[in-house]
């Protein structure tokens, strides 16, 4: 998969580029990000400001309660929804610029999804499921089936890759969708509360698979209310109403 | 290959809901079948019409006296003789033989039996240019006609009205008028051309009718036979102008005459059968929009009830464009299945009705290709906007739908 960058200093301190633009190994720069919902007769001011610099091999928590924000500010990241003012550079792209169809790519080649509810093709089977954004990015059918296997392999569910998510167990199901997050080599692995469905048993499982990806090279963005799972993390970055509360290193991880 | 995944999952999601897929083409199937089947019912019925058109054997115009309208009354008064019949056959060139007919309503008694049938006198070249085939017996001769001989050659169905058989009669003696006639031939069944019943008449020779039975000169009608190649519109003004020198009309006055090409009763028939066709097309365009309405319905359904699948898809790299492909393909798959099945319902149909109407109907490979179009087009018309409504769907929102 992605060509191991090893040990990348925690370059939170890293300077940005000139104009306030991205330096190099910044996967995440956000500036001054703000977003509000409209609710009735008020508005729900969702992010208030937020400067996020998460760069290459980093893997880090987002937490917070909620209503905090997290999950807007992992939308936003996730190149889903847009900020309403400030800037976002995902990959040294200006994301706030693009339309539709940009956007689309970008979340295609730049992102891979882990979501809680693993978010799977019911009718379709593990390696189809693996190959849809391979579709997307217009791989053609040999490649795409080679690549979605590599991926299936790597989570350890190649021999099930005939297998429907029914028929597959939840932690099963999870890997699959790791191994989807992970077939189009993204810059960035977002997960939005990967355990949240499991047992403790397999969410140690998925957890130890995140750490496997980080070690190997992998950019990982772990939101998430379970302050046991963001332990995993190497940086926690925790959300109150709309704003950063803290950013601070996992000290039991050391420097990962 | 974007599109082969296209495809793919239209065709799972007709398979999932296999009984609902059905239901909705329906519509599309009833609307591509009436389509198909009013093709090969219109082209049957043309096909038919030529064909009793060729049994006519020769083109024959056929001019009749008086009958042009005034004032929305018939007039009468001018008569048609012999002597413009024998002024047809030999000045318009593209006449190649004339029969003069004399007609008229007759009691006909054979044994016990009385009828009141049409009785023509007629040369004896009347069954070649008239189109009338010996079915039993022989018809008249030249001879029988110049010495006025009391013949008579009966159409199928007289020999029946007269309380005996076509074949039974032939060589038995028929009086008409209290003359006692030879019954020479019966002609084979022609069927009703449209205004009279051929097969309930009964023909003699023409000097017979004019001396012996009408003792009149007036002619009800003088069929005139075309030479191979000639227009219609040619015969037509060339008959005209001998007419209306025989009869010293002035320029500028109308003709006390009429000429009539016999093939214009067939177009009754023909018509007949575009109404039916015009009602099937009625049906198709209805059973298609209503079928398109279903597909739009069943659609929005299928939008909503995967408004997840499409959040998924979105968030793995789908624009807005690949999923409105998606489901105007989707539409259209389902649209162009129920055109495949249409089109086979349509040759069932066909198949029946050539069999009852006895018409040799053929589905057109065309009539294929525009239907299986038809539907097509319908699919991707009614689909579209649920597409829309599935390419327009906030990515987050879509994902959050249970």
């Amino acid at each position: 998969m992605q060509a191991p960058v090893t040990q990348t200093a925690p370059a939170r301190e890293t300077a940005p580029g000139p104009a306030g633009r991205p330096g190099a190994g910044q996967v995440i720069v956000t500036r001054a990000v703000t977003r509000s919902f409209p609710m009735g007769d008020t508005v729900i001011r969702a992010l208030q400001g937020v400067d996020v610099t998460i760069c290459r091999g980093e893997y880090v928590a987002i937490m917070g309660p909620s209503g905090s924000g997290k999950s807007t500010l992992m939308n936003i990241i996730g190149c889903l929804d847009r900020p309403d003012s400030g800037e976002y550079w995902l990959n040294g792209t200006p994301v706030a610029e693009l339309g539709d169809a940009d956007l689309a790519a970008l979340r295609n080649r730049e992102i891979g999804f882990v979501f809680q509810t693993f978010n799977l093709l019911a009718r379709a089977d593990a390696l189809h499921n693996v190959e849809l954004p391979l579709i997307y990015a217009g791989v053609g059918r040999r490649e795409r089936t080679e690549r979605a296997q590599l991926a299936l392999e790597q989570v350890g569910l190649r021999e099930r890759m005939r297998h429907r998510p029914a028929e597959l167990s939840g932690g099963q199901r999870q890997r699959v969708a790791v191994a989807r997050a992970l077939v189009t080599r993204p810059s960035l692995l977002l997960a939005d509360e990967p355990t949240g469905n499991l047992d403790s048993a397999t969410t140690a499982d998925i957890l130890a698979l995140f750490d496997e990806l980080h070690r190997k090279g992998n950019t990982i963005v772990l939101v998430t209310h379970d302050p046991a799972v963001a332990e995993y993390a190497h940086r926690a970055i925790r959300l109150r109403d709309g704003r950063i509360e803290s950013d601070t290193p996992n000290p039991r991880k050391g420097h990962g | 290959m974007l599109f082969a995944e296209m495809i793919l999952v239209a065709l799972q999601s007709v398979r999932a809901n296999l009984f609902r897929a059905f239901l909705t083409m329906l519509g599309i199937i009833i609307g591509v079948a009436s389509v198909i089947t009013m093709i090969a019912i219109g082209s049957g019925a043309k096909a038919a019409v030529d064909q009793q058109i060729d049994q006519l054997g020769a083109s024959v115009l056929s001019i009749r006296s008086g009958s042009f309208m005034r004032m929305g009354v018939a007039q009468g008064g001018a008569t048609l003789t012999i002597k413009d019949a024998e002024a047809i056959a030999r000045d318009a060139p593209s006449v190649i033989g004339v029969v003069p007919e004399i007609a008229g309503q007759l009691q006909i008694k054979h044994g016990n039996r009385n009828e009141n049938l049409r009785v023509a006198g007629v040369t004896a070249n009347f069954p070649e240019i008239q189109g009338y085939t010996i079915a039993s017996g022989k018809s008249f001769t030249k001879a029988d006609d110049a010495s006025r001989r009391p013949v008579a050659v009966l159409g199928s169905a007289v020999g029946g009205k007269l309380g005996t058989n076509a074949a039974a009669i032939v060589g038995q003696t028929i009086y008409i008028k209290g003359i006692a006639f030879e019954v020479l031939g019966v002609f084979e069944e022609k069927g009703s051309t449209g205004f009279r019943n051929v097969d309930e008449q009964v023909w003699i020779p023409f000097f017979t009718a004019r001396y012996r039975v009408f003792g009149t000169e007036q002619l009800d009608s003088i069929s005139a036979q075309m030479a191979p190649g000639s227009t219609v519109e040619r015969s037509i003004v060339e008959i005209e102008r001998v007419m209306r020198k025989q009869h010293q009309i002035q320029p500028g006055k109308d003709n006390d005459f009429s000429i009539a090409d016999p093939r214009q009763f067939f177009n009754v028939r023909e018509a007949a059968a575009n109404i039916f066709a015009i009602l099937l097309a009625g049906i198709a365009s209805i059973s298609l929009v209503v079928g398109g309405i279903g597909i739009m319905n069943i659609m929005l359904v299928t939008v909503t009830e995967r408004t997840k699948e499409i959040g998924i898809r979105k968030a793995l790299g789908a624009s807005r464009r690949n999923i409105l492909l998606q489901f105007v393909v989707e539409a259209m798959v389902l649209c162009m299945l129920g055109g495949a099945a249409g089109i086979a319902l349509g040759a069932g149909v066909t198949t029946l009705i050539a069999r009852i109407a006895g018409w040799n109907m053929a589905i057109s490979p065309t009539a294929v290709l525009l239907a299986f179009c038809f539907s097509a087009a319908v699919g991707l018309f009614f689909g579209i906007w649920p597409a829309r409504k599935a390419a327009r769907l906030d990515p987050i929102e879509a994902l959050r739908y249970e």
